[in-house]
């Protein structure tokens, strides 16, 4: 057999208190496209940054046709044959097309500092072609609509081929992360066309949570579960449902997520209502309830909707048309501070950014949201806080040297606690809209979120989720809304020892 | 829209809703033509000796400097910096270049050297800004402060207690000759104005100014020395404003430490009322000659109007505060965070 283009041996890499990739080993052929899949925290993009050179293997090798080799960031690793091309909208708005096209590999185009544009153009043409784009490549991003600039990122994800500069002769290998999840149905299809033709001249590497796009386009697909390499399997031999239990592997999930603990919410009250919920470029026709000591899971794949539809409930994004009621009442947020009076509090997937404030107190966190219960006229009565800070530290068993210890030094999950605390504290809290709640947080960490989740539905409260993975929504929810493509395509009732699977929800997502 | 398909109808609803509707965003470009197209109009109507050739020729005379000025900082604020120095840069390069040419004060007389020992000096300041900027990391608006009252303390010491007199018959005539009924000072700002177009559009010192300013993580990731280019646009507003204190005093005939006073604020105003968004990424030299148009147009003619001169700096301020918000409409959103 030829060498492998590209080729992982016993790769480990561990972070403080994690293993983030457990002796991982994997082959790329040449010629070969393979599927890479694994829930969040399986450590994907931990591979994907050792193969770009961002991180360096603690243990193991990295061998590209057959020499063992150590990037030492994206550059070495072009250099070396290997491109990456990540998931993120990576177009600048302010420049033209084609600029975005050769940025940073402008070659030729570009002599002594000065632009030489009909070049620069030409070269933008000829990667617009690859796709059969009409866009102008002089055109300013910023005037483009969604959908070309969607075209415009295939473009370029496409000209990494033409970017690598390995030693001559040498076919480079591509890898694309979650290359689909900005792109929808047909440019889809041209990406994948272009993969196919790609395989003729390189080996290709696919990074995706879509499953049976991953079984389509891949000659083998490997499995990644907890940082290791759990399997290896021939899309032949192998259907989305298998795939989904080889990625999640766990069978029982009923104590882990305290599932005995879920209340019963038949003929409760609706809290919070929204009906044709619409915000154009976000979601459209959403209408979802929430009742008291209910948790209502929203499932859905990136670009799904589900983050938009979170902020909106919170007031931080505007919606189109619709209507929202609280307790019955019709309302409507001009802004989060409106959310917040109304009683609607928000943990947002980006704690470090959003969740808390950086450099403040442990108490000061706490009483962010509301300083009602410590006010006395316009000042702050400082035995009453004192008072208030100590007993939601307990409450909640926040690990802190104490109330005025500066929230960054606390672990992950004792900041997320403190996010939580800071609606708690409020009396007028009544929905508490969870996104990705446990995202970054070790076992313990995210069991102590699950036992405060059904601790606050047995207090009276609605909890809107938008859990990390699949499992956790499933097993933490009263019923599951599935949103897809800005969209609900399904409603399911999740009681305890009833709850729907994986796989019916996968089917609706994807 | 109920008979279509899912996928397909949120498709198509997508698109309108991200790409700013063209129409609005049209309106915006254009408003600053607009609105200079407008004036021109008013003030035509109010009285009938604004729109005059003489008091065109005027209009350019007074623009000239601010727009030598405004298309050097431009390129800072196309990175979303800012630089503060200009007064101070201009007052020091103005007597520097007085005192390297023939003067009243010593026995040098360099000629058309001592208008590149001013506009050294300005790049020189720059150069200074750039670094400390991205150097040690401190906001561009706190550096070009600081640096800007070491300009004033510079040109203090230089001035003496008495303006020194540029006595050079060739440099004082750039300040005060007319070729063909055009000052000799708004041909050359509009060689500056030229040479500023050719470095954003043709240059990769532009070109890279433009993309940090949209978006630097992008440039970075792509293996662009953001830092380098941002020192680069940090010497140009520099030797721009290096040149105008040249120029001041090629017009005035001495060196002083007052010569750039107004002009920071006139400067920042023609850039952001052209269209350069303070964020950075978007604008340019062209927009900036409308902007600075724009204010030499207003000032003429609220003087022509018989405003009193008293009330004048705040219709400029007005101005500028309209223009920013109508520039920054568009981007609106609730969790924006602004400082």
């Amino acid at each position: 057999m030829s060498t492998p283009a590209l080729e992982l041996r016993g790769v480990t890499k561990r972070f403080p208190g994690v293993v983030a990739l457990d002796d991982v080993s994997l082959t790329v052929r040449p010629h070969e496209v393979i599927g890479l899949i694994g829930e969040n925290g399986a450590g994907k993009s931990t591979l994907l940054k050792i193969l770009s050179g961002v991180y360096q293997p603690d243990e193991g090798e990295l061998l590209v046709r057959g020499q063992a080799r150590r990037f030492t960031g994206p550059r070495d690793a072009a250099r070396a044959g290997v491109g990456i091309v990540h998931q993120e909208q990576s177009l600048v708005g302010s420049v033209s097309v084609a600029e975005n096209l050769v940025l940073g590999f402008e070659g030729p185009a570009v002599r002594g500092g000065i632009y030489r544009w009909p070049e620069l153009n030409r070269r933008a043409q000829a990667q617009l072609d690859k796709i059969g784009s009409p866009i102008p490549p002089t055109a300013r991003v910023e005037a483009l609509t969604f959908a070309q600039r969607q075209m415009v990122e295939v473009a370029k994800a496409l000209s990494v081929e033409d970017h690598l500069d390995g030693p001559a002769g040498t076919e480079p290998v591509i890898v694309f992360d979650e290359p689909t999840s900005v792109l929808d149905n047909d440019d889809t299809e041209v990406l994948f066309a272009q993969i196919e033709r790609l395989r003729a001249r390189a080996s290709v590497v696919i990074v995706s949570h879509r499953l049976d796009e991953v079984l389509r386009v891949s000659d083998r697909v490997y499995v990644l579960k907890d940082g290791r390499c759990v399997a290896e399997r021939d899309p032949a031999d192998v259907d989305v449902q298998e795939l989904y239990r080889l990625m999640v592997g766990r069978e029982s999930t009923g104590s882990y997520y305290r599932e005995d603990a879920q209340g019963d919410v038949d003929g409760a009250e609706e809290v919070l209502g929204v009906t044709g919920l619409t915000r154009a470029g976000g979601f459209t026709d959403v209408s979802l309830s929430v009742r008291r000591g209910e948790v209502l899971g929203v499932a859905g794949v990136v670009g799904s909707g589900r983050e938009d539809l979170a902020r909106a409930l919170f007031g931080a994004e505007p919606v189109d048309a619709g209507e929202m009621r609280l307790a019955g009442k019709p309302v409507r947020f001009r802004s989060p501070a409106g959310a917040v009076r109304a009683g609607i509090g928000y943990i947002p997937a980006e704690r470090r950014f959003e969740g808390v404030a950086m450099g403040l107190s442990v108490a000061d966190n706490i009483l962010l949201a509301d300083r009602s219960p410590v006010s006395a006229g316009p000042f702050v009565d400082p035995r009453r806080r004192r008072e208030l800070v100590a007993r939601w530290i307990e409450r909640l068993r926040i690990r802190t040297p104490g109330p005025a210890t500066d929230v960054a030094t606390l672990s992950g999950g004792n900041q997320q606690k403190v996010a939580l605390a800071k609606w708690l504290v409020s009396p007028r809290l009544r929905v508490l809209v969870l996104d990705h709640p446990t995202r970054g947080l070790d076992v313990g960490a995210k069991e102590d979120v699950y036992r405060l989740v059904r601790e606050l539905c047995e207090r009276g409260l609605a909890i809107v989720l938008l859990a990390d993975t699949l499992e956790e929504t499933i097993a933490l929810s009263h019923r599951v809304v599935v949103m897809r493509d800005g969209r609900v395509t399904a409603r399911f009732d999740a009681p305890p020892g009833a709850k729907p699977t994986q796989v019916e929800l996968v089917e609706q997502m994807v | 829209m109920s008979a279509a398909g899912p996928g397909t109808a949120t498709v198509a609803e997508r698109r309108p809703a991200l790409a700013p509707t063209p129409l609005a965003r049209r309106v915006i470009d254009a408003g600053p033509v607009l609105a200079l197209v407008a004036l021109i109009v008013v003030f035509s109507l109010v009285s009938d000796r604004f729109l005059t050739v003489g008091n065109a020729g005027s209009i350019a005379d007074q623009a000239a400097i601010l727009l030598v000025l405004a298309v050097g900082a431009t390129f800072v604020i196309l990175l979303g910096s800012i630089d503060l120095s200009v007064e101070g840069v201009m007052a020091t390069s103005s007597l520097v270049a007085v005192l390297l040419a023939a003067n009243d004060r010593n026995g040098n007389d360099l000629g058309y050297l001592a208008v590149l020992g001013g506009v050294g000096v300005g790049a020189l300041f720059g150069l200074v800004n750039g670094i400390l900027h991205t150097r040690l990391r401190i906001p561009s608006f706190m550096v070009t402060l600081g640096t800007g009252a070491i300009g004033i303390g510079i040109a203090t010491v230089l001035f003496g207690g008495q303006p020194p007199r540029m006595l050079d018959e060739g440099l004082r005539l750039w300040g005060t000759d007319r070729v063909l009924g055009v000052s000799r000072l708004a041909l050359l700002a509009l060689a500056v104005l030229l040479l500023g177009y050719f470095v954003q559009h043709y240059t990769r010192v532009g070109r890279t100014i433009l993309l940090v300013g949209g978006d630097e993580q992008i440039a970075r990731l792509a293996g662009l020395p953001a830092a380098r280019y941002k020192v680069w646009a940090f010497v140009l507003a520099g030797s721009a404003a290096g040149l105008a204190g040249v120029l001041a005093a090629t017009r005035l005939g001495v060196g002083d430490v007052q010569i750039g006073s107004g002009q920071l604020f006139a400067t920042i105003t023609a850039v952001v009322v052209g269209g350069t968004l303070l964020s950075g990424g978007r604008g340019g030299v062209l927009q900036t000659l409308v902007g600075a148009l724009l204010i030499s147009v207003l000032a003429n003619g609220l003087i022509l109007a018989g405003v009193d001169p008293a009330i004048q700096r705040s219709v400029q301020g007005v101005v500028i505060v309209v223009a920013i918000a109508a520039t920054v409409w568009t981007q609106r959103r609730r969790t924006r965070v602004v400082k």
